[in-house]
């Protein structure tokens, strides 16, 4: 028991990542509705988001803009202590995987008005009714 | 400065330049969409052809973007693999182009500089996708293609095709982020991106839980986005309620790219060692296919659709090539990598075909194809030679690539897996004999006598052409298969096992 509950404490961030990303693929699955769908959708990108940013950061680390030392031109090499900086690549990854994210769900909300329009509700048992009836 | 260190990024550059520039001369007019839609394709399969050929002569190249060393920096790696890829993709974006530009008019007239622009978009992605060395620029490129395939789909019928495009968007985007969380975990244990030093880590990694993982997650999110047998429903209605320019566009590069990044992530990233020494997933893996191979034959004999048809024909050939790639000996992935140029071919005449015949019959079911050779000669021709190729006959390209698969999997005793390919390559038999029989052998006599009443009636020129030229394709692609297997594929199998 303790020791699962050390492995849930310690990787907190994996847990809620997981659980998250499960909440998501709950609604996209289970759910009726297309827009709750496309909410869980975003959900899901959201907790490989947060998988990622979680991943770069460190215990006590800041933001890696390194201060010139003072009377130095240039920043000796072996003054850089890399434990003290967070890595900042899976964050740059992720404002690229923010863009793709917002861009496809931009893109299903238009394909849901669309048929919106064409069916008059967006209750997917209802749509399958509308084109059995056809 | 050589002017051919810039070919390799023209080939990604133009489409995607053109792309915006299509966009907004639908605004200032709209007779110049086409031809500067066609002006980028060329320019980019010219690069590509350029491409090819240096790497032929002069072995790998290696493109730093923004002059960035490889780890650091994103890198373009072309080997002969990767590079008649590029060739194939560009050139049946360029044939399909002339094939169905008059298709394009009569479907969306009011939209033509957004569909162009959305082509060109697709093709970008796609040849993105092969081009890159790089583990995350591939997911963004991949989803670029998804994107504009997901809006390419959503334009075509009216009722249906909203609906298969949303739902292809739900277990698209499945497939895309579960690929993104295997890069995660393999930066996480490799620190690096870049797919070759990716794999130069990975060698001493083998026994790691997280590498496996990574894995897992990279092959299945693969798996979703080419549509292999247990994750392939989205693809029958997404293919068949799409444009006609876009189904002839999108069904033979889509799935068949997915294959390509499947194989390399295995045999690059991966490495053979990693995949049949470490994990012995090899057996499971290929009796799915097998299944898949059995399913999507038996599922498009049961459509009376024929576009419908022809999509459960991909599910099935898609099993071909992902167990051609898992039985792991030499055989067997050159098989894979020649079917995944052959099938594209013979899916793109198939669809144009299917194309065709829709421009006379609006309902394409199985039965309306009657008396279809008298009305339409030239484009049943072209079906006849691209339903031949399928099924695999000699002189059609379809026969080598099955002949390889067979060898390899004889090879390394997988019968299950032989068995399959030859009892889908007798179902096809079924499938296309069926048609033709329905087409060739007309009872008119119960009320004309003769056949005389019926006057030709064929799709506009360049569409018959279109088809008449894949189709030649098709048959040379078979004679040179020797030709083509030795210069291409080899030297990449021959490093990947």
């Amino acid at each position: 028991m303790e020791g699962l509950l050390r492995e849930i404490v310690g990787k907190y961030n994996y847990w809620l990542y997981i659980v998250l990303m499960m909440i998501g693929l709950y609604a996209m699955i289970a759910k009726n509705n297309l827009i709750k769908k496309l909410v869980g959708m975003n959900i899901f990108q959201t907790a490989i988001i947060l998988f990622y940013i979680s991943m770069g950061y460190k215990k006590g680390g800041t933001l890696p803009i390194i201060e010139l030392p003072p009377h130095h031109h240039e920043i000796p090499p072996d003054a850089i202590d890399i434990s003290k900086y967070i890595n900042p690549l899976p964050h740059v990854l992720m404002l690229t995987a923010i863009v793709v994210s917002v861009a496809t769900f931009g893109v299903a909300l238009a394909i849901a008005l669309k048929i919106y329009k064409e069916y008059n509700t967006l209750e997917e048992d209802e749509i399958r009714m509308r084109i059995r009836e056809r | 400065m050589n002017i051919n260190q810039f070919v390799p990024i023209l080939i990604v550059i133009t489409p995607l330049v053109c792309a915006f520039f299509v966009m907004g001369l639908h605004w200032v007019d709209r007779r110049l969409c086409l031809p500067l839609t066609i002006l980028a394709i060329t320019i980019s399969f010219i690069s590509s052809i350029i491409t090819l050929y240096s790497v032929i002569s002069h072995g790998i190249i290696q493109y730093k973007l923004g002059g960035w060393p490889p780890p650091i920096g994103i890198e373009y790696k072309i080997d002969t693999l990767n590079g008649s890829i590029l060739v194939l993709i560009t050139f049946i974006a360029l044939i399909n182009i002339f094939t169905s530009f008059n298709q394009v008019s009569i479907d969306l007239p009011e939209k033509k500089g957004t569909f162009y622009s959305l082509y060109l978009l697709f093709i970008t992605g796609l040849v993105g996708v092969v081009i890159t060395g790089d583990l995350f620029n591939l997911y963004v490129l991949l989803e670029i293609t998804s994107l504009s395939a997901y809006a390419q789909i959503a334009l075509g019928d009216k009722k249906r095709g909203p609906i298969a495009s949303l739902n292809y968007i739900f277990i698209g985007v499945i497939g895309a982020s579960f690929y993104l969380l295997g890069v995660g975990y393999l930066y996480m244990m490799t620190g690096s991106l870049n797919m070759g030093d990716v794999a130069n880590i990975i060698k001493h990694l083998h026994q790691s839980q997280a590498i496996f993982v990574a894995f897992i997650f990279c092959i299945v999110g693969v798996w979703i986005k080419m549509a292999l047998f247990p994750l392939h429903i989205w693809l029958p209605n997404a293919y068949t309620y799409a444009p006609t320019t876009s189904s002839r566009l999108i069904s033979p590069l889509m799935t068949k790219v997915m294959v390509y990044v499947m194989i390399r992530l295995m045999f690059t990233v991966f490495g053979y060692d990693y995949l049949f020494r470490t994990l012995t997933l090899s057996n499971e893996v290929v009796l799915l296919a097998s299944i898949a191979i059995i399913f999507g034959a038996l599922m498009a004999l049961s459509q009376r659709d024929l576009k419908k048809m022809l999509t459960y024909i991909i599910v099935s050939e898609i099993g071909y090539m992902v167990g051609g790639a898992w039985i792991g000996n030499k055989a067997a992935l050159t098989g894979a990598i020649l079917h995944i140029i052959n099938d594209a071919f013979m899916t793109f005449a198939l669809f144009i075909a299917a194309g065709n015949f829709a421009w006379r019959i609006k309902e394409l079911s199985v039965d309306n194809l009657k008396e279809i050779f008298q009305t339409m000669p030239w484009t049943s021709a072209g079906f006849v030679i691209a339903g031949m190729s399928i099924i695999g006959i000699p002189p059609t390209c379809g026969f080598f690539s099955k002949w390889y698969l067979l060898i390899g999997a004889m090879e390394a005793r997988q019968y299950f897996f032989a068995a399959s390919l030859i009892l889908s390559s007798l179902l096809s038999v079924i499938l296309f004999f069926r048609i033709f029989e329905k087409s060739l052998f007309n009872n008119r006599k119960d009320h004309l006598g003769s056949s005389d009443g019926i006057k030709t009636q064929e799709a506009p020129t360049n569409m018959v052409i279109g088809l008449l030229f894949v189709c030649v394709i098709l048959i040379v692609l078979g004679l040179y298969s020797g030709k083509i297997v030795s210069t291409l594929i080899i030297p990449f199998v021959s490093r990947g096992i």
